[in-house]
């Protein structure tokens, strides 16, 4: 009992040596280790803080430091590269962010379309077999455009043509404007994804808009009473805009499919119930004739006959099939005939 | 046409900024940019340079004179930021009206979120303290001290910004050793702040933990409260919000009991019976009057189908 007691009193002569690393608080202060953070709510000594202000506040925050510092040096530790590194949880303070948290990604036009009716991406191969050229051709990318060459190196002129017409050159410029369609198209997805409103080509001011815009914002505002322009007067010589992607933005120009036809509306929405309310299952009509036809046949050979029924002993019953159940070798042999013999052996 | 407005980016790196301006999943490090007003010398000046030096490298530091007033017009501070990425600014100026002029603020979605502009009373740079100074680039621990840091929503703010400018990044693991720094905020009763600044020296106590001593190295700064503008509680709450895909995943059908054991539920489907692979009994067969039974119905109603096609086709 002696030695314990020695060695607790050197421990505790040893501690004495040392500051205590413990500190008294009245109100617990609030730490937040993983932004090494620590809030103390305690009151301050206005006494101390006016007379020896720089010493109170290097006590306090040394005081607050080493609880701080006390659950750092708690957490679990690790050594990289000859250093102890202490792992910080997560910090629970909440710093704003900058800018929002990312949504998903808006759907384009053609894509909120196929959604809705349900379409789907098919992929096209890399390589479809071309018969003209009588070989793998490639869809897209490289030597695709080698292989559109090779294959049409004469284009045919129609009757109602110019003959003079450079056909290739036409085709170019059918594709170009495919592709300035495409990229307005791009542009007005990514202004829908934004979301800013912008005028359907207005008026745009006398330093930005060009004649061909002017033209078109004439053109769109003349059309855009309620019987889209109809009445509107003409002056002499008056152009009409054209171009890529006006007709959109006139209204009346591009006309959909009326969704109203001849007949009368109650009618047709009949007929569609009917269509879907009386549908008939499918019959495969060949297969059902050969069956019917071999019924016949079947009931000619047995009728006329009429031998009566045969015992209905093991796995008789076969008479829809016709023919008699192979007898293993056991029944009259035909020397001329080759006929299987016995059962079948595995 | 109005898709003139929509620019398209023309080199790669340009491509690469725009989309650096989009929102992200886990944003960088937020830097903060450093300009100058009207007029900016003396204390001011030395305030900003000290502050530069504490955040480095995550700075961007504007030196020449702007005549910008953020509370009045804040529409060039916003431009400024989003040009030079920053996401916190500080901004200096010195006039006859406020003397020694700080403005901390942060943006959101690029305007300004919240702005504290903050007088300084008294000054000592770190220059003036002929200590050994810190290493650079030293996560620092932040002490709040007094009650009044959290009686009003303003204070609350400030302590956040606070927290934003001065403890520079978030890390997962710091080096034991390398806790030498730490700048305390004091709020007192008439709603002066108290920065203070110190380098921690870590002393034996005889056991693991050790006892911390602190010398000061400045910056030393007293500074009181001028005019502020904090965002309204949505425009917070919204730009606090934390990205669900960053949040851990609740695990689910495990528990964990008093001893340590780990529990998981499993679910099963549905079992088929009739579809089970059984030992193949004889008594459990079909009987041939089944068989014929279940043959000969399904023959009667092709028949039937087919006569009734038969007929129509006549």
């Amino acid at each position: 009992m002696d030695i314990v007691k020695e060695v607790l009193e050197k421990q505790q002569r040893d501690l004495e040596k040392y500051k205590p690393i413990t500190v008294d608080k009245h109100l617990e202060v609030r730490l937040d280790v993983g932004s090494l953070l620590c809030t103390d709510p305690n009151d301050l000594e206005d006494n101390q803080l006016k007379n020896n202000r720089e010493q109170y506040l290097l006590d306090l925050t040394r005081d607050n430091t080493q609880l701080l510092i006390n659950s750092v040096w708690e957490l679990p530790t690790e050594r990289i590269d000859e250093c102890i590194v202490a792992k910080l949880p997560e910090p629970t303070t909440v710093l704003p962010r900058l800018r929002k948290v990312p949504g998903p990604k808006p759907l384009t036009k053609w894509e909120k379309f196929a959604k809705e009716k349900g379409i789907k991406k098919k992929k096209k191969d890399k390589k479809v077999y071309d018969t003209t050229l009588d070989k793998w051709v490639p869809t897209y990318g490289f030597k695709r455009a080698d292989a559109e060459k090779e294959k049409e190196w004469v284009l045919e002129v129609p009757k109602n043509v110019d003959p003079n017409e450079d056909m290739f050159q036409k085709k170019i410029d059918l594709r170009n404007e495919k592709v300035a369609k495409n990229e307005i198209q791009r542009m007005k997805n990514i202004v829908r994804a934004k979301k800013v409103e912008v005028p359907r080509g207005g008026y745009f001011g006398p330093e930005v808009a060009s004649s061909g815009q002017l033209l078109t914002a004439v053109t769109v505002a003349k059309s855009s009473t309620a019987s889209v322009g109809k009445f509107q007067d003409k002056l002499p010589k008056e152009k009409q805009a054209r171009g890529i992607g006006v007709k959109e933005l006139i209204p009346g120009a591009k006309r959909k499919a009326s969704h109203i036809s001849a007949q009368p509306e109650k009618e047709v929405n009949l007929d569609l119930i009917k269509s879907v309310l009386n549908k008939k299952p499918k019959y495969d009509i060949e297969k059902a004739i050969s069956i019917q036809k071999n019924e016949d046949k079947l009931q000619r050979e047995t009728n006329p006959a009429e031998k009566g029924k045969k015992g209905k002993k093991g796995k008789g019953g076969k008479s829809g099939k016709g023919g008699k159940k192979p007898k293993g070798g056991r029944g009259q042999r035909a020397p001329g005939k080759k006929t299987a013999v016995g059962r079948k052996r595995r | 046409m109005s898709l003139m407005r929509i620019r398209k980016p023309k080199t790669r790196k340009g491509k690469q900024i725009l989309l650096s301006r989009e929102p992200q999943l886990i944003e960088p490090t937020r830097t903060m940019l450093f300009i100058d007003g009207r007029k900016c010398g003396g204390d001011i000046k030395s305030c900003m340079k000290d502050l530069q030096q504490l955040r480095k490298p995550l700075v961007k530091i504007l030196n020449r004179k702007n005549d910008i007033t953020p509370f009045d017009d804040p529409s060039s501070l916003e431009f400024l930021t989003m040009k030079n990425d920053c996401a916190l600014f500080a901004f200096g100026s010195t006039s006859k009206k406020r003397p020694n002029n700080l403005i901390l603020g942060r943006l959101f979605e690029n305007e300004i979120l919240d702005m504290i502009e903050l007088g300084i009373k008294h000054y000592t740079s770190m220059s003036e303290f002929k200590t050994e100074k810190i290493g650079t680039n030293v996560k620092p621990c932040l002490i709040f001290n007094g009650p009044r840091w959290n009686q009003t929503e303003e204070l609350r703010r400030l302590r956040n910004l606070l927290i934003d400018t001065f403890h520079k990044d978030k890390v997962d693991a710091i080096r034991l050793q390398g806790v030498e720094h730490v700048v305390s905020f004091t709020c007192t009763e008439d709603l002066t702040i108290l920065m203070r600044s110190y380098k921690i020296m870590l002393k034996k106590s005889g056991q693991k933990t050790p006892r911390i001593e602190l010398v000061e190295i400045g910056p030393s700064a007293d500074f009181s409260i001028r005019r502020t503008k904090i965002a309204s509680e949505d425009l917070y709450k919204q730009a606090r919000k934390q990205p669900k895909q960053l949040q851990p995943k609740k695990k689910k059908n495990v528990t964990y009991d008093e001893l340590g054991n780990t529990h998981g539920r499993v679910h099963l489907g549905k079992q088929n019976v009739t579809k089970i692979q059984t030992r193949r009994v004889k008594g459990l067969r079909k009987t041939p009057e089944e068989k014929r039974d279940s043959r000969q119905k399904k023959k009667e109603l092709i028949k039937a189908a087919a006569k009734d096609l038969l007929k129509n086709a006549e």
